[in-house]
C-alpha cells in the first residue's frame, strides 16, 4: 500500500512528467504537418509488419514458397508480366529467380528491420543511461575512466568492427538477436555522453542536495530524482537514432553479413537485386523506395519529437540563418 | 599549441592501444578452434595440434598478446611446418590463413583502390558541397536554400548504396552512358580508372556533399553577422565580395576539421561503396576475409583502418587549432 502512495507520489522539484506538460508536447507535434504525415507512414509500417502474418494468410501467399511457373526460365529466371509480374496473387509482383511473393517478402523484411532497429536503440539507450549515470555519479576516478571509454566507443568505426564481429560468432546465433546486440553495443557514446552532461546539470540543484541530505543513496538519487527529469533528453536521443540503426542493419545485411537467408530484410534484397537492375527494376526499387521512405520518416518525426519536448531550440533538419546563434 | 600537440597525440595512441586489444580479442571469442580455421577443412587432429604449435595458441593469452605486439614493432617468424620458416617483416600482422601472404603486403596492395576512391570523392564534396554551400549563403531565402533543406533531408542518414544503386541503374543499365565500373589501377591506364571510377566518386562524394553545403553556409552566414563585416559593410563593401571573399573564411576551419575526418573514415567506411561497385579496397577486402573467416586479415585490416580513423581525427584537432587558434587556447 505504502509502495503505491511512494510511487504516485511527484519527485520533489523534477519537471512533473503529468498529463499538463504531456498534452502540450502532443499539441506541439500535432502542429506540424510533416511530423503528423511522418508518424502516420511509420504507424502504416508498423502496422503492417506487425499484421505481416495475418496478410500473408488473406493474400494466400507465403514470404518463402518458389513460384517457378512464375519467371521466364528462358531468359534467367526474369519475372513473366508487366512490372516484375504484378497480378491478382501477387500485389508487387514476384523475385526474379525464384518467384517468391515480393509484397510478403518486403511485409516480412519491415519486420526484420524495425525489430532490429528497435531493439538496438533499446540496447544503446539502456547502455547509454547506465554508463552516463555512473560516470556522473561514481566520483572522479570513475568519471575520467568512463570518459574515455566513450571516446573511444565514439571514435571507432561501428561498422567495420561490426563486420568483423560477424566473422567470430557461431553460426547458429540468431541473426536478428547478433545484429541487435552488435549495432546497440557499439554505438551508446553518444547517449552516455548526452546523458552526462544532463545528469552533471541536474546534481548541481536544489532538489538533489536535499535528496542526498534526506538521507538518499546514490542508486536511489539516480533512480527517484535523476532519472524522471532524464526522460525527455533520452527519449528525444532514442528517436533521433531509430534511423541511424535501420540504416545499420541495412548495411550489414546488404554486404551479406546480417540476417541468413531464407529471413528475408530490406538490405538483403538490395544486395541480390545487383544483378537484376537491368531485368527487373521493380526489385531494386520496391524496397530501396521503402528503406528511403521509413529512414525519411522516422528522422523527420525523431527531429519532430526533438523539438516538440525542447521547443528553445529549432528544428537541426531546417537550414539555419547563422543568425540564431550569434543573436 | 606544443601541449595540445602532445595532449592530442597521447590521446590517439591510447585509442589505438585499446583498439588492437580489442580487436586482438576477436581471436578468443571465435568459435571452435583457430587452429582448425588455419589448418582447413581435411585436416587430422595430429596436423590440428601441430598447426597450434606453429602460432603459438598453447600459449597464455597475453604472452600471445604481448608476441602480436612484438611482431608489430619488430617483425617474427612463423614455422609452417616440415622445417619451413615464413619470415613476417614489421610491421608484421600476421600471415592469412588461405594463402600465407603477409597481411600488411595484402593492406598494402589494396590501399591504392581505396584512397584512389577516397580521393576523388574529396575532391567532389569540396567542390559541390563547398560551392553549393557559398552560392546559398548568396542567396539567401531562395530556391536554392529550400533546395538544399530537401537534400540535407533525404541525404540525412539514407543508406550511400540506395544512391550508388539508382546511379549504376539510370547510368549504366538504362542511358548506357558508362560501361559497368570495374576496377583499373591508376598506374595501368590514367583515363580508364578515373572513368571507371567515376560513378563511385559520384556516389560517395554527392552523398557527403549535403552535409558540406549546409555546413559552409550556416558557418559563412555566422561570420557575416560579426561586427568587423559590418565595418566593411559601412566601407562599402559590396554583399557578393563580403560572401566570397570575406565571410567564407569562416567556414575554412569546419570544411577542413571535417574533411580530415571524413576522409580517415571513408577509408574505412567506403565498405559499402567499393563493395557494391566492386572495388578491391580496404573494406572489400575485409567482408571477403570476414566470409571465409581469415582471422589474421580481419584483425589486420580493423587495425589498419581504425588507425585511419584515430589518425584522421587527431590530424582534424591540430589542423582545427591550427585554422583556429582559439581552440588551442581553450
Amino acid at each position: 500500500m505504502s509502495l503505491t502512495l511512494e510511487r504516485s507520489a511527484p519527485a520533489p522539484g523534477a519537471v512533473p512528467p503529468g498529463a499538463g506538460a504531456g498534452r502540450q508536447v502532443w499539441r506541439r507535434l500535432r502542429r506540424r504537418p510533416s511530423a503528423a504525415v511522418a508518424a502516420a507512414v511509420l504507424a502504416l509500417l508498423v502496422l503492417l509488419a506487425l499484421a505481416a502474418p495475418l496478410v500473408a494468410h488473406l493474400t494466400g501467399q507465403d514470404p518463402n514458397t518458389y513460384h517457378d511457373d512464375l519467371v521466364d526460365s528462358a531468359r534467367g529466371g526474369v519475372p513473366i508480366g508487366s512490372f516484375g509480374g504484378i497480378s491478382a496473387d501477387h500485389w508487387l509482383g514476384v523475385e526474379p529467380g525464384t518467384g517468391r511473393d515480393l509484397f510478403t517478402r518486403l511485409l516480412y523484411g519491415a519486420r526484420v528491420s524495425l525489430l532490429v532497429a528497435l531493439g538496438a536503440v533499446a540496447v544503446q539507450t539502456a547502455v547509454g543511461v547506465a554508463v552516463g549515470l555512473a560516470a556522473t555519479l561514481g566520483g572522479r576516478t570513475a568519471d575520467q575512466v568512463i570518459g574515455r571509454t566513450t571516446d573511444v566507443m565514439i571514435a571507432l568505426p561501428m561498422l567495420v568492427i561490426g563486420i568483423a564481429l560477424t566473422a567470430v560468432v557461431p553460426p547458429d546465433f540468431p541473426r536478428p538477436l547478433l545484429l541487435v546486440l552488435i549495432i546497440g553495443l557499439l554505438d551508446w557514446g553518444g547517449t552516455a555522453r548526452m546523458v552526462r552532461a544532463q545528469a552533471l546539470a541536474l546534481r548541481g540543484l536544489d532538489f538533489v542536495d536535499a535528496a542526498r541530505l534526506a538521507g538518499s543513496g546514490k542508486l536511489r538519487i539516480a533512480r527517484r530524482e535523476l532519472l524522471p527529469s532524464l526522460a525527455a533528453p533520452v527519449i528525444t536521443y532514442a528517436a533521433i537514432k531509430v534511423p541511424t540503426a535501420i540504416v545499420a542493419e541495412a548495411s550489414l545485411s546488404f554486404l551479406g553479413v546480417g540476417v541468413k537467408p531464407p529471413t528475408p530484410s530490406w538490405g538483403q534484397m538490395l544486395s541480390s537485386a545487383q544483378t537484376w537492375f537491368r531485368a527487373d527494376p521493380a526489385y531494386v526499387l520496391l524496397p530501396a523506395g521503402l528503406l528511403f521512405t521509413t529512414v525519411l520518416a522516422s528522422t523527420v518525426l525523431g527531429d519532430a519529437v526533438r523539438t516538440a519536448l525542447d521547443p528553445r531550440e529549432g528544428s537541426r533538419l531546417r537550414v539555419g540563418t547563422g543568425k540564431e546563434r550569434t543573436g | 599549441m606544443t601541449r595540445f600537440v602532445l595532449k592530442r597525440t597521447g590521446g590517439a595512441l591510447l585509442v589505438l592501444l585499446a583498439l588492437s586489444v580489442i580487436v586482438y580479442s576477436l581471436f578468443y571469442l571465435a568459435p571452435g578452434d583457430p587452429a582448425r580455421l588455419a589448418c582447413g577443412e581435411r585436416c587430422n587432429p595430429q596436423q590440428i595440434a601441430q598447426v597450434r604449435e606453429q602460432l603459438g595458441l598453447n600459449e597464455s593469452t597475453v604472452a600471445q598478446y604481448l608476441h602480436f605486439l612484438q611482431g608489430l614493432v619488430a617483425g617474427r617468424d612463423h614455422s609452417a611446418g616440415a622445417g619451413l620458416v615464413l619470415h613476417c617483416d614489421a610491421p608484421c600482422l600476421g600471415l592469412s590463413y588461405q594463402t600465407d601472404q603477409q597481411v600488411t603486403d595484402l593492406i598494402l596492395t589494396r590501399l591504392p583502390a581505396t584512397l584512389s576512391l577516397a580521393l576523388g570523392a574529396l575532391a567532389i564534396w569540396l567542390l559541390v558541397g563547398v560551392g553549393t554551400g557559398v552560392l546559398s549563403a548568396l542567396r539567401r531565402g531562395g530556391i536554392t536554400e529550400r533546395l538544399l533543406t530537401v537534400l540535407t533531408l533525404a541525404g540525412t542518414g539514407t543508406p550511400v548504396f540506395i544512391l550508388g544503386l539508382l546511379l549504376l541503374m539510370a547510368v549504366c543499365a538504362y542511358l548506357q552512358w558508362l560501361p559497368f565500373p570495374t576496377y583499373v589501377p591508376l598506374t595501368e591506364d590514367p583515363e580508364q580508372w578515373a572513368w571507371n571510377l567515376l560513378l563511385p566518386w559520384l556516389t560517395l562524394g554527392l552523398f557527403e556533399s549535403a552535409k558540406y553545403a549546409r555546413i559552409t553556409r550556416s558557418s559563412t552566414l555566422e561570420t557575416l553577422a560579426e561586427d568587423h563585416i559590418r565595418t566593411f559593410r559601412a566601407y562599402g563593401v559590396g554583399e557578393r565580395a563580403l560572401v566570397t571573399r570575406h565571410a567564407v573564411r569562416g567556414a575554412v576551419a569546419p570544411v577542413i576539421a571535417l574533411s580530415a575526418v571524413d576522409f580517415g573514415t571513408m577509408i574505412g567506411g567506403a565498405v559499402l561503396t567499393e563493395s557494391l561497385f566492386g572495388i578491391p579496397g580496404l573494406g572489400k577486402t575485409l567482408i571477403d576475409a570476414v566470409r571465409v573467416v581469415d582471422l589474421p586479415v580481419v584483425v589486420g585490416v580493423v587495425l589498419a583502418i581504425g588507425t585511419a580513423v584515430v589518425v584522421a581525427g587527431a590530424v582534424a584537432d591540430l589542423l582545427y587549432a591550427a585554422a583556429d587558434r582559439r581552440v588551442a587556447l581553450a
